[in-house]
C-alpha cells in the first residue's frame, strides 16, 4: 500500500494480530513472494499477506466496509465486508483475511448479499434517530450502505426510544451513542492515532458501549477535543457542537458588527462539501458566500498567523540569545509551537512539567480576536462590545479554546464563535447560495493581507516553514537558502521529521548565532507528539531548538472540523492545494506583509515581544495533570459490573 | 493465588521517579485479579494507578474492569453468591435455586433485599458440571445445592463476622 499511512503502523498498540499487514515490495528470492489469487474471476497478483479487501482495491472491486479505515489498524468487528473463499467453511472478513495461497474469493453471491443485509438490518434495530434530523444526514454511512444493499424494512424491528443520554458536557464534541453501531473506529482513532485514551468499549455483550473513563461527561475526561474521532465516525454518533444558531442571530441583529475570519485550511477543502474534488482551493469564491451571508466583514487568518510568526520567533530569537550569548541555563529550549490548541491540551494533560518550552505565543484565531475588538475597533470607531466575532477554523479545539477563561485581553470575549467547515457549508447551504460557481471577491481591509507563509500554516510543517522564511531573513539580511523559497526538509507526511539549518555571515546584532546549527523538527498527530515529548524528557532533545506540532494528522488540513470522510490521500490532495496556492501568491514572507509592519508601527510600537504585544497576544498556560478527579462529577462512578 | 506483576524497571521522567511495569498488557488481567482478592473490588484510585503502571490509560483499565463479570469497579456488598447458568446448572433446576435464594433474600425483582451485604448474581459455567446446581460463594465453590441449603447458606452469610477485606 502507499507508504504515507504511516500513522497507523508506527502508532498502533493493537495486538500484533491486528496490527495493519505490512506488505510492500517482497524480493524475489523470499520465501513465498508474489502470489496470484483470483477475484470475481479477475487474475490479481498480490505480495503474501495482502489483504484481500486490498486486493480487491487494485482492480478495482468495492467491498463494503464500515469498521475499516486507512488511517487505523485493523479491527474486523462489523463483518459487513464478508466474501465467499473457496474451500472456507464460513463467510470471512475481507478487511483481516491475508492471503497466503492462491485461492478463489467471490465479493458479491446471494449467500454474501443476505449476509451483507441481515448485518446491516441487526446495525438499524439499535440505531436509534431519524435521518432527517441528524447532522451526517447524505454523508453518513450507514445510510449509503442500507441503500446499497435494498434495506427496505427494519426485518429485526426497530428500537423506539433512546438509550442513552445525549454527552453535551463538552464544548467541542457531542456524543449520542444511540447512533453508535459499535465499529470502534472512534476508540482507535483516540488510543492508537492519537495516544489520547478519552474513549473505550465498557461493558459486554448487548450491553456494550463506547464510553468514557467510568463514564463520565467528555469534558471531565482527558479529551483534547481533537475530533478526528468526529471524522472518522460512520454515523452521527459523533458531531462537532455547532455554533450557527448563536452566529444567524448576531447576523441578524443590525446593532452587531459580525466578523469572519477564515483559516486557510478549511478553504481548501469546503469545496469537498458541494461536490467538488478533495484539494480544490475556493478561497475567492468563499469570500463571495460569506459576504452574501450576511457578515459585515471577512477576513484572512493568514494575517495573525504572519503576526504568530513575527511574535513566535522573536520569541525563538530572544530565547536563543539567551541560552548561546547569555549563556543562561534556565532558558526552555526547545521552544515547542501553541498554534494547535489540541495539542496545547495533550501537554497540558500529559507533560504538565514541560509547559515551559511551549511558546506563549497566542493562536492565530485569538490573536486576530484580540486585534479586532482592539485596534481594528478602535480604528473603525466600532464599540467592541457590538463586535461578533466570528472564526472559520478546520478544527473542533478551537471551539473549547476561544471558551478558555484566559482568552478575554481586549476587554472582551476574543473569539466568540469558532465555526468549522462543515458548519459553514451548512450555513452556505442554508441560503441557497451555489458555492463554486460564484464570482470572486477579495477579502476586507486591514486585516485581509495574508502571505503565503501565513497559508501554508495549514498544512504539517507549515508553521516552521514559516518560521525559516523569516527567522533566517532577519538574522542575516538574505532569503532563506531554498530553490523558490520550498522549505523540503519540512515538508512531508512522515510522523516526525527533522532537518537543520547553518547560518552563516549574520547580521552585527545577531552576532552570537553565526556558525550555529539550527535543528528543527516537525512532528502531527499527537501520537507522534507523545514520541517527541518522551524523546525530550529523555533529555535526546537537548540540541534541538525549534519543534512545530500539530495535534491533527497532517496538520490543519485534517483538522476535526475539515469535512467527512478523510484519508491519506484527501488530505494530500488538500496539503497540494495549500502548496500551490502559496506560490502563486506574490507576498510569501510574513515579515514583508505591510499590514503587519503597519501594526508594528502604530499599535505595538515596541515590536513583537513587547509589552502590548504581550498582553494582548501572549498567554499562559493550565498544568492539568492526567488524573481524572471521579468525586467531582456530579453523575459518580458507574455501578460496575 | 495470583501472582502480581514483577515491577523492577524504574524510569525518571520530569524529576520524578516513575516505575513501569516491565511486563507487556498480558499482565493486566492478573494484576487486576489480585486487587479484587485483596480489596473486593477495584477502586477508581486502583484503575487510574495501575494504567499508569502499565503505561495504558485508565479507560483501557475500565473497559477489562467492566467486561469480566468478576471484576467490578465498586463496593458492592460483603458476599457474594453467584449461581452458575450453564446448560447442566439449568437442567438440575439452578432456576428453582435462585428463586428459593431471591425468596430467603427478600429479592424483588433486582432491588436489595432485607440483607443488604449479600449480593446474588449469575455467571457462566464455573465448572462445577457435575455437581449441578453450583453456585462461587465468595470465591468459594458449592456445589450439589438443595432447596434446604438456601436458608442454612444466607443465615450463615448473614451472622459471618466482618473480615479484614470488608474494611478495604
Amino acid at each position: 500500500m502507499a507508504d504515507n499511512k504511516a500513522f497507523a503502523r508506527e502508532t498502533s498498540r493493537a495486538p500484533v494480530s491486528q496490527r495493519r499487514q505490512e506488505t510492500g515490495e517482497i524480493k524475489k528470492d523470499a520465501i513465498g513472494g508474489d502470489i496470484t489469487v483470483n477475484i470475481d474471476g479477475i487474475a490479481v497478483k498480490v505480495a503474501m499477506g495482502t489483504t484481500i479487501l486490498e486486493a480487491a482495491r487494485m482492480v478495482n472491486i468495492k467491498i463494503p466496509t464500515l469498521c475499516q479505515h486507512d488511517d487505523l489498524c485493523l479491527a474486523g468487528v462489523c463483518r459487513i465486508c464478508v466474501v465467499e473463499v473457496d474451500n472456507e467453511r464460513t463467510l470471512q472478513a475481507s478487511c483481516s483475511y491475508p492471503i497466503f495461497g492462491p485461492i478463489n474469493i467471490r465479493t458479491y453471491s446471494p449467500r454474501i448479499r443476505r449476509a451483507r443485509r441481515n448485518i446491516i438490518q441487526l446495525l438499524l434495530r439499535n440505531h436509534y434517530g431519524e435521518c432527517y434530523s441528524c447532522a451526517r444526514n447524505n454523508n453518513c454511512e450507514l445510510q449509503v450502505l442500507a441503500k446499497e444493499y435494498g434495506v427496505t424494512s427494519y426485518k429485526f424491528g426497530h428500537i423506539k426510544a433512546p438509550r442513552y443520554d445525549k454527552d453535551q458536557s463538552s464544548y467541542a464534541v457531542e456524543r449520542d451513542m444511540n447512533k453508535c453501531i459499535l465499529c470502534r473506529r472512534c476508540v482507535r482513532t483516540c488510543i492508537d492515532l492519537q495516544e489520547v485514551g478519552a474513549l473505550e468499549a465498557v461493558h459486554r455483550g448487548a450491553g456494550t458501549k463506547i464510553s468514557t473513563y467510568m463514564d463520565m461527561p467528555l469534558n471531565d475526561v482527558v479529551c483534547i477535543n481533537c475530533g478526528q474521532c468526529i471524522n472518522r465516525c460512520p454515523t452521527g454518533a459523533l458531531k462537532a457542537k455547532d455554533p450557527a444558531e448563536g452566529i444567524w442571530k448576531a447576523i441578524e441583529d443590525a446593532k452587531k458588527h459580525v466578523i469572519i475570519q477564515t483559516a486557510p485550511s478549511p478553504r481548501a477543502a469546503i469545496g469537498e462539501e458541494f461536490g467538488l474534488k478533495p484539494g480544490t482551493s475556493v478561497t475567492k469564491k468563499l469570500n463571495t458566500a460569506i459576504k452574501r451571508i450576511g457578515f459585515d466583514k471577512v477576513f484572512d487568518t493568514n494575517f495573525t498567523a504572519d503576526l504568530t510568526i513575527m511574535e513566535e520567533g522573536t520569541e525563538l530569537l530572544l530565547r536563543l540569545k539567551k541560552a548561546i550569548a547569555g549563556k543562561d541555563k534556565s532558558v526552555r529550549l526547545p521552544q515547542i509551537t501553541s498554534c494547535s490548541p489540541g495539542w496545547v491540551k495533550f501537554i497540558e494533560h500529559f507533560y504538565p512539567g514541560r509547559l515551559g518550552h511551549l511558546s506563549t505565543a497566542k493562536s492565530p484565531q485569538q490573536m486576530f480576536g484580540a486585534i479586532a475588538k482592539t485596534w481594528y475597533a478602535e480604528r473603525n470607531n466600532i464599540d467592541p462590545a457590538d463586535i461578533v466575532s466570528v472564526s472559520l477554523m478546520p478544527c473542533s479545539a478551537k471551539k473549547f479554546e476561544c471558551q478558555r477563561p484566559e482568552m478575554n485581553s481586549s476587554g472582551y470575549k476574543d473569539v466568540d464563535y469558532a465555526l468549522t467547515t462543515r458548519e459553514l457549508a451548512g450555513m452556505i447551504k442554508e441560503c441557497g447560495i451555489d458555492l463554486p460557481n460564484l464570482p470572486l471577491s477579495d477579502f476586507d481591509d486591514p486585516l485581509g493581507t495574508g502571505s503565503g507563509a501565513g497559508l501554508v500554516f495549514g498544512a504539517t510543517g507549515g508553521v516552521m516553514e514559516a518560521a525559516i522564511r523569516t527567522a533566517y531573513e532577519l538574522v542575516t539580511g538574505r532569503e532563506a537558502p531554498f530553490e523558490n523559497l520550498r522549505v523540503m526538509p519540512v515538508r512531508g507526511v512522515e510522523g516526525i521529521r527533522k532537518a537543520q539549518i547553518i547560518i552563516k555571515d549574520t547580521l552585527e546584532q545577531w552576532k552570537f548565532l553565526e556558525g550555529v546549527t539550527l535543528k528543527v523538527m516537525v512532528a502531527h498527530g499527537t501520537a507522534n507528539a507523545k514520541k517527541v515529548m518522551d524523546m525530550l524528557c529523555e533529555g535526546q532533545l537537548d540540541d534541538y531548538h525549534f519543534i512545530e506540532v500539530m495535534a491533527c494528522p497532517g496538520g490543519c488540513i485534517g483538522g476535526g472540523g475539515q469535512p467527512i470522510p478523510t484519508g491519506p490521500d484527501i488530505r494530500g490532495a488538500r496539503i497540494k492545494a495549500i502548496y500551490a496556492e502559496d506560490e502563486s501568491l506574490v507576498l510569501r514572507k510574513s515579515h514583508e506583509n505591510p499590514v503587519v509592519k503597519q501594526i508594528y508601527e502604530q499599535y505595538f510600537k515596541e515590536g513583537p515581544c513587547g509589552h502590548l504585544s504581550h498582553k494582548l497576544l501572549h498567554t499562559g498556560y493550565t498544568a492539568r495533570g492526567k488524573w481524572i478527579n471521579v468525586k467531582k462529577t456530579k453523575r459518580g462512578p458507574g455501578s460496575g459490573s | 493465588m495470583v501472582k502480581q506483576c514483577a515491577v523492577t524497571k524504574k524510569t525518571v521522567k520530569d524529576g520524578k521517579e516513575i516505575i513501569v511495569c516491565d511486563e507487556t498488557r498480558s499482565k493486566l488481567l492478573p494484576v487486576l485479579q489480585g486487587i479484587q482478592q485483596k480489596k473486593g473490588y477495584i477502586s477508581d484510585k486502583d484503575m487510574q494507578e495501575t494504567a499508569d503502571r502499565f503505561g495504558i490509560h485508565p479507560v483501557e483499565v475500565y473497559s477489562v474492569v467492566t467486561f469480566y463479570a468478576f471484576l467490578t469497579s465498586g463496593p458492592k456488598a460483603r458476599h457474594t453468591i453467584r449461581i452458575s447458568n450453564c446448560m447442566p446448572n439449568i437442567m438440575a433446576g439452578s432456576g428453582k435455586i435462585q428463586k428459593e435464594f431471591e425468596k430467603a433474600l427478600k429479592i424483588k425483582k433486582g432491588r436489595p433485599g432485607k440483607y443488604k451485604n449479600i449480593v446474588l448474581e449469575e455467571t457462566g459455567c464455573i465448572g462445577m458440571c457435575d455437581q449441578a446446581p453450583a453456585a462461587l460463594i465468595d470465591g468459594e465453590l458449592v456445589g450439589n445445592i438443595t432447596p434446604k441449603d438456601v436458608k442454612d447458606i444466607v443465615r450463615r452469610l448473614s451472622k459471618k463476622p466482618l473480615t479484614r477485606r470488608d474494611y478495604a
